[in-house]
């Protein structure tokens, strides 16, 4: 067996407030494998958004360790790519601008990133829109960017923060077939936090419930769909399976918030 | 009871828009004509007209004999130098202080409490101490129009900086930028409309306080034609300095705007 590629062990995490301390994170461990595609559901508040950030090297923590291909992360690094639900583009840079940010630190030459920022805005449908700036797009389409330019600059893990969470129904269900079929054509190990309990199955390979605070890890569940997955992969009567199992779970959590 | 049938109009809501470019123009046409008409009639008013010189008197009296003497043209061109060259002072002080006061908590912990102590004193209260360093050359009208202008771009530079939406500065280092790169690539860009908006109110300070700057003693300048005309009872000569330093100050304020536009684009 390979060793996993984050390994999270025990980490606590304590936000010292006015109004007192709040426990983000109490003793969570997780191992995610290489190109595995796992997502996080769990109430607001229970520590996703700060777990995503520790990965990040965005947010220190208190205790316990956190590795990345068996190095210990200590700040943020270009194999770790981050999506962050509001996109993130710099307004003052065009689509193509954007994609190339971060491709300079890839030490790419000029041609060669042209060449992968081509290749990126293809596959996401951008390429008419290279030239315009992200204020001239719809919330869907900076998410597309912002993907793009999250897979062009190919870290070894996308941290992806509730993505889709500022999108419509319809834009939501048409991002994650691109994220899909980005991900079944191009393998990546992705950590996905959502609240949408369906978007977890749609997508993801393993679910990790999370509880409400503090937040641990409560449960693990394996998505044993085959893919290609797409919108239509939600009729599978297995799929409706998995789903209520985690529903019933993530909502015993909801409960006990509203207590 | 009876059903209300047929069409009725339906409320408009007000949908705060501006309306068309031309409308907007032949409405400003419009109101400067009306406001200079208005001026007019009120300076023929048998009493209002004994103190209120109308336009007419301006062109005809003030103007022409200033004109033709040529000091109409020198006091504009040495108001002009004085904002432009204090307000460019100040703007070239203000970036840096208000860049290193966004960056180092510590840097706007020691300079912020002067910035504020400074920011509520009238310049004019300030000339005593300024001709008192600097004398009465050109360098204490300098300092004044730099001390007000100044004040007012950093207060806003920094203000814009503080606002930078924090995700930028970190998605910036998730893609591996170093402190270096988080300030030119991502710093100095997004506040540069910040940076246009400071130029802007930092110019119309300037003019504000072209007055007060002249009044450490000069002989030239729009500000001391206005006072020099008010001690003989010149109003021409007052409404022609007044209207004089409002044009200026309209046609700097619209280049600025004009740049603005033209280099945030991406806004």
């Amino acid at each position: 067996m390979t060793t996993p590629l984050i390994k999270i062990t025990n980490v606590n995490k304590t936000y010292k407030g006015v109004s007192g301390d709040v426990v983000a994170l109490k003793d969570v461990t997780l191992e995610i494998e290489e190109n595995e595609f796992v997502a996080i559901v769990g109430p607001s508040g229970c520590g996703k958004t700060t777990l995503l950030n520790i990965l990040a090297g965005l947010e220190t923590y208190d205790s316990g360790t956190v590795t990345f291909a068996d190095e210990p992360i200590i700040g943020p690094g270009i194999d770790r790519g981050v999506i962050f639900q509001q996109y993130a583009l710099f307004p003052w840079l065009t689509v193509r601008k954007n994609m190339e940010f971060g491709l300079k630190y890839r030490g790419h030459s000029k041609e060669k990133q042209k060449q992968i920022t081509d290749h990126y805005m293809d596959i996401v449908g951008l390429t008419e829109f290279a030239n315009l700036y992200p204020k001239e797009l719809s919330g869907g389409m900076k998410q597309r960017v912002a993907i793009a330019r999250g897979y062009a600059t190919s870290p070894k893990v996308l941290l992806m923060d509730e993505p889709f969470g500022a999108l419509d129904a319809q834009t939501r269900a048409q991002l994650q077939e691109d994220l899909l079929k980005t991900w079944e054509t191009e393998r990546k190990t992705i950590f996905f936090i959502t609240h949408d309990v369906e978007e977890a199955v749609l997508l993801s390979q393993r679910v990790v419930i999370m509880s409400a605070r503090p937040g641990r890890v409560k449960d693990m569940v394996k998505v044993d769909l085959p893919y290609p997955r797409n919108q239509q992969t939600k009729i599978l009567p297995r799929f409706n399976e998995i789903k209520n199992n985690i529903w019933a779970n993530v909502y015993q959590e909801y409960l006990s918030i509203k207590k | 009871m009876t059903a209300r049938t047929g069409y009725k109009k339906p409320r408009k809501l007000k949908d705060f828009g501006e309306g068309s470019k031309k409308v907007r123009i032949l409405m400003m046409i419009g109101s400067l004509a009306g406001g200079i008409l208005m001026w007019y009639l009120l300076s023929k008013h048998p009493v209002i007209g004994i103190i209120l010189a109308g336009p007419d008197d301006v062109i005809k009296k003030g103007m022409t004999e200033e004109w033709a003497a040529g000091r109409l043209q020198k006091n504009i061109m040495v108001s002009l130098w004085r904002v432009l060259g204090g307000w460019t002072l100040a703007f070239l002080a203000a970036i840096p202080v208000a860049f290193l006061s966004g960056w180092y908590a510590k840097f706007k912990n020691i300079v912020d409490p002067w910035l504020q102590f400074l920011r509520t004193i009238p310049p004019i209260a300030l000339i005593p101490l300024v001709i008192l360093f600097m004398g009465i050359g050109e360098e204490a009208k300098l300092t004044v129009i730099f001390i007000s202008s100044f004040l007012v771009m950093v207060v806003t530079i920094y203000q814009g900086i503080r606002n930078i939406d924090l995700t930028l500065v970190k998605a910036a280092y998730t893609f591996g930028a170093s402190d270096f790169d988080i300030f030119s690539r991502v710093i100095v860009p997004a506040s540069f409309p910040f940076i246009l908006v400071a130029a802007r109110l930092g110019i119309s300070t300037a003019l504000t306080t072209l007055i007060a700057a002249e009044m450490t003693g000069t002989i030239y300048g729009l500000g001391n034609m206005i006072q020099e005309a008010q001690l003989y009872f010149r109003m021409d000569k007052v409404m022609l300095g007044i209207v004089c330093i409002g044009i200026i100050g309209f046609a700097l304020d619209r280049t600025i705007l004009f740049l603005e536009k033209k280099l945030t684009r991406w806004q």
